[in-house]
């Protein structure tokens, strides 16, 4: 039997989105707090946070930096915000083919310490759906992959 | 390697998550699956058809009675497929809220 896990991911056949489910050992503000004040964003995220602007039509910018030293850009528009409820927000990586998400995010207060996360992602495709939820097991392979090209080369 | 997109959608189904859930419990015949839903014979025969050609189901033959049981390993293969995607989102979150237990701490 499958457990209980506390990062629950649902997707069905044949659908253009997913949700990503998470209880957190927090109040609601804080986890809130956690996706608006750009230093908390970048501590759990791993990203620079090139620009956050949690307003209506605002947007943001981050970037990661591979363990290469190669700089990845993602960016997206924050359509609206309602404090410790809700952020609606798009969610696009940048220089690559994957187009463009819409993200639901909904903050739920379970009592003073305790709350919930909804990620409702909607993608532009079911196959874009798809290949962005094999994407970390196919870099898994690639990496793996690699490790294993490494390997082989020191042996030549 | 391929990804096995048929596998994949197979259990994206929630009637067949339903019945992968039930037949890993107990091996069961077609009627007793049928009997824990509302729909019709037809349908649930049709996802056990699904569920098997996927190879994730099994059948036995046990007497007169077809037996189904869940092909364990051919579901390992299914949860170490989506498995990195959920897997980094709950890293992700995990370090939320380590980073915000510190935060009250500090506050």
């Amino acid at each position: 039997m499958l457990m209980e896990l506390k990062t629950k991911l649902n997707f069905e056949e044949n659908r253009q989105e997913i949700t990503i489910t998470r209880e957190f050992d927090l109040p609601v503000e804080l986890l809130y707090k956690a996706y608006v004040v750009p230093d908390i964003v970048e501590q759990w995220m791993g990203t620079k946070v090139l620009r956050l602007e949690n307003k209506r039509h605002g947007s943001y910018q981050f970037e990661t930096t591979d363990p290469k030293g190669n700089k990845h850009r993602f960016n997206g528009t924050i359509h609206s915000v309602e404090p410790n409820k809700k952020i609606t927000r798009t969610f696009e990586m940048e220089n690559t083919p994957f187009p463009v998400q819409l993200e639901f995010l909904e903050f739920e207060k379970h009592n003073d310490t305790s709350s919930k996360l909804t990620m409702h992602i909607i993608y532009r495709s079911v196959a874009d759906r798809d290949e962005m939820l094999k994407l970390p097991f196919a870099q898994g392979i690639n990496m793996a992959h690699n490790r294993l090209q490494e390997i082989a080369n020191k042996l030549k | 390697m391929e990804l096995r997109r048929d596998v994949f959608q197979a259990i994206a189904d929630p009637t067949r998550r339903m019945i992968i859930t039930l037949v890993a419990l107990q091996a069961m015949t077609p009627g007793a699956i049928a009997a824990k839903f509302n729909s019709s014979r037809q349908t649930i025969s049709k996802h056990i058809q699904i569920l098997t050609e996927c190879e994730l189901l099994g059948q036995e033959q046990s007497g007169r009675e077809i037996y189904y049981y869940l092909n364990a390993s051919k579901m390992k293969e299914i949860a170490e497929f989506v498995e990195p995607f959920r897997k980094l989102w709950d890293d992700r979150f995990n370090k939320l809220e380590s980073v915000m237990k510190n935060y009250t701490n500090k506050n």
